[in-house]
């Protein structure tokens, strides 16, 4: 199919959710995600994984097969382990499954790519055996394999999730490194005192899993700083500052987590704004309360859109879904605007905590931060010293680094270093984050081989011939 | 010196199938995601990096942070968004080998 009213990008419960909120109003959807699974990030392979793990992952986790059994309808194309690289003219996809290239337009798009682990720049993040706790939990759900002997260090709910799915499976963490201090949970409480009594579900949640690592006897430590991964060839210990001397702990896999943030590629890709969110120290983007972007056929949704949790993606999901079958006459305002109303006092009880857990567990200071010597892009190996020197010769902006080095320039084109790079220069040049911007984004957003460009072209030529 | 993460595998019946890493033969469960089998087999580093030849493994998990990178049939592709498959010769990446732009 190469046409189609709607087409979603991620099938995570953001682009699940409108999915079928669009189908249902009528709407033909192509739904694309390089995953060979729907579920995104939090419901990895859920169906296959909610059968023999269910106990490890917790009650949460079965939200989602509701989201991917709703998937089947017959207005609904998924197509499976498609990676999109580019997006022209706003409304047209090129993607690529098992090494061919297609592309699918919509008269309406919408980006549900979801978010990204927070870079966490600390001396050896980069040895084999550093991952993301993010990255533990996908080889749980994925491949029911769990990480022995390891340490998590960090901060934030995720990280205490990961930990609690460790210990139920038997495979307790050596050590639980947690950055955040009772006086950053002081704080949040202090500000936020009627607020996070709204948000009480998130944070009862987090409370149960903070007993259960309580009972399991997992080692906590907290207000950790100046963490360090050491090994030579391969993870073999964390070190540490925590309750006033250094602390060594040995391991062979570090799993970091300092928060989620927005993964703003594919809307950066076609020239979407972006603004500074100063409570998600991360850019979001530029969006109304549909979730339509500055391009009136391009909409947003889940955590791609801002952080907000997977109920919360699922939510905004269906409210983009909404306007879209609004906006093509599948719907009418008032239909819009009544289906709308009870979503919408939904989501605002599911962002209540949000800025709660923001506050209570900001992200690693020696990360936002680094020492010179760290190294921050992990592709082209520039350190934090690098960037503070092309600040000193004159660099204001992201981009202008890559005329000093290759920041950003590596394949992950900047992901894992765009925030780091943002939040030094800012620093350094006395500027805000807003005002020295990110790197600007441009296709292919996803490696694509000659081969299978040559492909797309044979297709694009066919399409031509068969409409002459 | 510690080479490898240490991963348990719950039980999933799976069939195993030869693969070849860096002219090794290694056993891995069909179907899975290859990275996975990878350092559950104990292989790494997948590859050198190509500005300071220093080891890398996984990362990210979620064909972000592009560490996995190996080279199978002359293209260089994320292990963790394949399947292992039954034959499949993988190999690092030649040192620096244009991966960009
Ligand atoms: C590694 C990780 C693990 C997480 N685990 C949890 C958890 O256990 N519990 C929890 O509450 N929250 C978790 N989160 C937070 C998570 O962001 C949300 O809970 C939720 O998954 C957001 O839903 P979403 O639909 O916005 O995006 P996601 O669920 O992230 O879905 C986005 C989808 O878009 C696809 N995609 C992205 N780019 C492309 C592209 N170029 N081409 C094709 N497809 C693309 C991805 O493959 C993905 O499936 C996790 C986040 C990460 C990064
Ligand atoms: S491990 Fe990060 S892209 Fe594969």
């Amino acid at each position: 199919m190469t046409e189609a009213d709607l087409v979603v990008i991620g099938a995570g419960p953001a682009g699940m959710s409108a999915a079928r909120a669009a189908a249902d109003a009528g709407l033909s959807v192509v739904l694309l995600d390089e995953q060979r699974k729907a579920g995104g990030q939090i419901y990895r392979d859920v169906v296959r994984a909610a059968k023999v793990r269910a106990d490890i992952l917790g009650p949460d986790f079965h939200k989602g097969l509701e989201l991917v059994h709703a998937l089947r309808h017959a207005n609904i194309h998924h197509i499976t382990g498609a990676t999109v690289w580019q997006i022209e003219r706003n409304t047209r996809v090129a993607y690529t499954v098992e090494g061919a290239a297609s592309f699918v337009t919509g008269k309406c798009l919408l980006i549900a790519t979801g978010a990204l682990e927070r870079p966490i720049p600390v001396p050896g993040w980069t040895l084999p055996g550093a991952m993301t706790a993010g990255a533990a939990q996908i080889l749980l759900k994925q491949s029911g394999m769990l990480v022995e002997n390891a340490v998590l260090a960090g901060c934030g709910p995720l990280l205490y999730l990961v930990a609690a799915q460790m210990c139920r499976a038997g495979t307790p963490p050596q050590a639980l490194v947690e950055t955040q201090s009772t006086a950053n949970i002081l704080a949040a409480v202090l500000h936020h005192g009627m607020g996070a009594i709204q948000g009480w579900r998130q944070l009862a949640k987090g409370l149960g899993l903070l007993s259960e690592l309580r009972s399991s006897g997992v080692k906590r430590f907290t207000g950790a700083s100046a963490i360090a991964i050491e090994g030579s060839e391969h993870v073999e210990a964390i070190r540490f500052t925590a309750r006033g001397r250094r602390q060594r702990v040995e391991c062979s896999t570090v799993l970091l987590h300092h928060g989620v943030v927005a993964n703003t590629q594919t809307a950066r890709s076609i020239g979407v704004p972006h603004h500074w969110d100063e409570l998600q120290r991360a850019f979001v983007p530029e969006k109304n309360k549909w979730g339509r972007t500055v391009h009136p056929q391009v909409y947003i949704a889940g955590d791609g859109a801002g952080i907000g949790g997977a109920d919360a993606a699922a939510i905004t999901g269906r409210i983009a879904a909404l306007a879209i079958a609004g906006e093509l006459g599948a719907i009418t305002q008032a239909e819009r605007d009544a289906a709308a109303l009870p979503l919408r006092r939904d989501l605002r009880r599911e962002l209540a905590a949000r800025p709660f857990i923001d506050r209570a567990y900001p992200p690693y200071g020696g990360a936002l931060s680094p020492a010179d010597e760290t190294i921050i892009c992990r592709c082209e190996e520039v350190t934090a010293g690098d960037i503070r020197k092309y600040a000193k010769i004159g660099c204001r902006g992201p981009n202008q680094t890559k005329a000093f080095g290759r920041p950003g320039m590596g394949p992950c084109q900047g992901r894992y270093c765009g925030l780091t790079v943002t939040e030094l220069l800012a620093a350094a040049n006395g500027l805000s984050p807003q005002d020295t911007g990110y790197y600007r984004i441009r296709p292919p957003i996803k490696p694509v081989t000659l081969g299978e460009l040559a492909g797309l072209a044979k297709q694009i030529e066919d399409e031509k011939e068969t409409a002459q | 010196m510690k080479t490898a993460s240490q991963l348990r595998k719950l039980a999933d019946g799976s069939r195993l199938v030869r693969v070849t890493f860096a002219g090794t033969d290694f056993q891995l469960r069909e179907g899975g995601n290859l990275a996975a089998e990878m350092l559950a087999a104990g292989i790494g580093p997948f590859r050198y990096t190509p500005v300071s030849g220093a080891p890398r493994n996984p990362y990210c998990m979620m064909g972000a942070c592009f560490d996995c990178l190996v080279e199978i049939d002359g293209v260089i592709r994320q292990a963790c968004m394949m399947e292992v498959r039954e034959g499949l010769s993988i190999s690092r990446p030649a040192a620096g080998e244009a991966e960009h732009d």
